[in-house]
């Protein structure tokens, strides 16, 4: 750790460069900073869209972290590289015509059979999910548990880039997730009425008149907006 | 009622269901409570013979961390394909060190494991902790005149150094069989092989070994064979169905899991789960005029 123009600054190294960036930056703005440009790997910025996956090892440590560029914060001796996509098949699949039943992940994804419980995956996962568990869930065939246990999986392919039994998970539970919203989960009754209250038009003046608004008073409308606590 | 620590498999939570239903409900009526491991993974199914590969011992042996981690010395299971698979790493790792080391070491978020876990059969609980005399005592529709094939299968007796009965000539389902008031018959093909996973892609070998244990029980006069193992059942049962296509002269023989027979005796019949079931199991009971009467 260093002073540079008054303020801490932390070594870090990006790709295997070395830069000294100020302390409590995150990953991503730490590269910002030192001159990288996003183009891809990056979206929300707030943690919830997956696409900063990054990697990296501390100085000292043998662990190999994941975590997510815009969420984490720089430290000293941090090594570390973006992982913007993870290749993993997905399967195609008609969710209207799927055949729904206990065997439906496996079916698609027999390689789910060749998980050996090593729990590289819940390590891996940013998200702090239990991965393996529903992995397991996956096939024993309990859809609704693998739709629970993976509700907050934000898609970033750590996971399936670390198993050593190559399972997509994340596109397994997004087909649980689909399969459980579409065929299992209770309807939800105040959904359906609003639905039908959309289709009958109920909203459409007050959606036109938003379209219709200019650049300016849309802002203001925006800004003077009432959010619900 | 006493809690014993009880690992399911992956079967016993979808397609051996009335396995698993079976043994709680008798469990009950035996003042024992079978408490299912919180979390639990996949044993691995086929204990790895590659035994140098340690990535496929961490799963079987991450289950008994967690029975260790909750406070047990003795996991207990029912599915006989989980039990040769947990026992076998069991004994791999409690006597090489070296290996068990390596799989501490890779497993770093655990504390541990020391080899403080025990695995057993339900069977070895009823025959050595119960007794036969314990069971009998439970009966209340003996199965008098049902003459039941003990079907051992491989992985209940062999290698014999996990093994829960002489590999050679096993008789704990026999003696099961005595206590619950019924037959048993004595088969040849009683410690077969039933081509196990082959039923995936080279069915034939299994229609031929289906055709050889089912029509050697007949034989030998069976009215239906027990089995502690879900795939001996798929492969024994759901084979069979399709066997009765081929080869109509067959004498179709109902199989069962050995505690679907013990809810039988015990009259806990509302558990049994065989709706399920390819050859109905019902006529081989005799129940349409002993216990289903009562229903
Ligand atoms: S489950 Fe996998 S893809 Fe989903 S958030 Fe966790 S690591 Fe990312
Ligand atoms: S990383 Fe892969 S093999 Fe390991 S527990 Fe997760 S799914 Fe199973
Ligand atoms: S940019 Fe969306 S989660 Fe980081």
């Amino acid at each position: 750790m260093s002073e540079e123009n008054g303020s801490e600054t932390v070594e870090i190294f990006i790709m295997g460069k070395k830069y000294e960036v100020p302390k409590g930056l995150t990953i991503m703005k730490a590269m910002e900073y030192s001159g990288y440009q996003y183009i891809r790997g990056v979206g929300c910025r707030g943690g919830f869209c997956g696409a900063c996956a990054t990697i990296y090892r501390l100085e000292g440590d043998y662990k190999l972290h994941t975590d997510l560029a815009c969420q984490t914060t720089v430290q000293d001796g941090m090594y570390l590289t973006q992982l913007p996509f993870t290749p993993a098949g997905r399967e195609n699949y008609d969710l209207e015509e799927l055949e729904v039943s206990n065997n439906s992940l496996l079916d698609l994804y027999p390689e789910l059979a060749r998980c050996v419980s090593c729990n590289t995956c819940t390590k891996t996962c940013p998200q702090d999910l239990e991965v393996m568990d529903f992995v397991n869930e996956a096939i024993r065939g309990n859809i609704k548990e693998v739709a629970e246990l993976s509700f907050d999986c934000i898609q970033c392919g750590l996971c399936a880039a670390r198993c050593p039994a190559e399972i997509p998970h994340h596109h397994v539970a997004q087909l649980a997730r689909r399969i459980y919203g579409k065929y299992q989960a209770p309807d939800s009754e105040h959904l359906e009425k609003r639905v039908e209250e959309i289709d009958a038009g109920q909203f459409d003046e007050e959606l036109d008149e938003l379209v219709n608004l200019s650049k300016e008073d849309l802002k203001e409308r925006y800004e003077n907006r009432e959010i619900e606590a | 009622m006493r809690e014993i620590a009880y690992y399911p498999g992956c079967s016993l939570k979808d397609t051996a269901k009335g396995f698993e239903d079976s043994a709680i409900s008798v469990s009950k009526d035996l003042g024992i409570e079978l408490k299912e491991l919180p979390r639990w993974n996949c044993c691995g199914t086929v204990y790895s013979l590659t035994d140098d590969n340690l990535m496929k011992q961490v799963g079987p042996i991450r289950n008994l961390v967690r029975a260790r981690d909750q406070g047990y010395d003795s996991l207990y299971t029912l599915c006989s394909m989980c039990d040769n698979t947990l026992k076998r790493s069991n004994r791999l790792v409690k006597k090489d060190e070296d290996k068990l080391s390596k799989i501490n070491n890779f497993m770093d978020q655990e504390e541990d494991y020391e080899g403080e876990i025990e695995v057993k059969h339900y069977l070895e609980l009823l025959r050595d902790e119960l007794g036969w005399q314990e069971i009998k005592a439970k009966v209340k529709e003996p199965l008098e005149g049902i003459k039941v094939a003990p079907y051992y299968g491989c992985m209940l007796t062999r290698p014999k150094e996990i093994g829960l009965d002489d590999p050679h000539k096993p008789s704990i389902l026999d003696e099961l069989i005595t206590s619950l008031g019924g037959i048993p018959v004595d088969f040849p093909y009683e410690s077969e092989c039933c081509g196990s996973y082959n039923t995936v892609d080279k069915k034939e070998v299994v229609l031929g070994k289906t055709q050889t244990i089912t029509g050697g029980a007949n034989k030998a006069g069976a009215d239906l064979i027990i089995t502690a193992c879900p795939l001996c059942h798929f492969n024994l049962d759901s084979r069979q169905a399709e066997l009765l296509e081929v080869a109509p002269s067959h004498h179709p023989v109902p199989v069962i899991y050995f505690t679907q027979l013990m809810a039988v005796a015990f009259g806990d019949i509302d558990v049994s789960g065989f709706e399920k079931h390819a050859i109905d199991p019902e006529p081989g009971l005799n129940l349409d005029n002993t216990v289903v009467s009562k229903r």
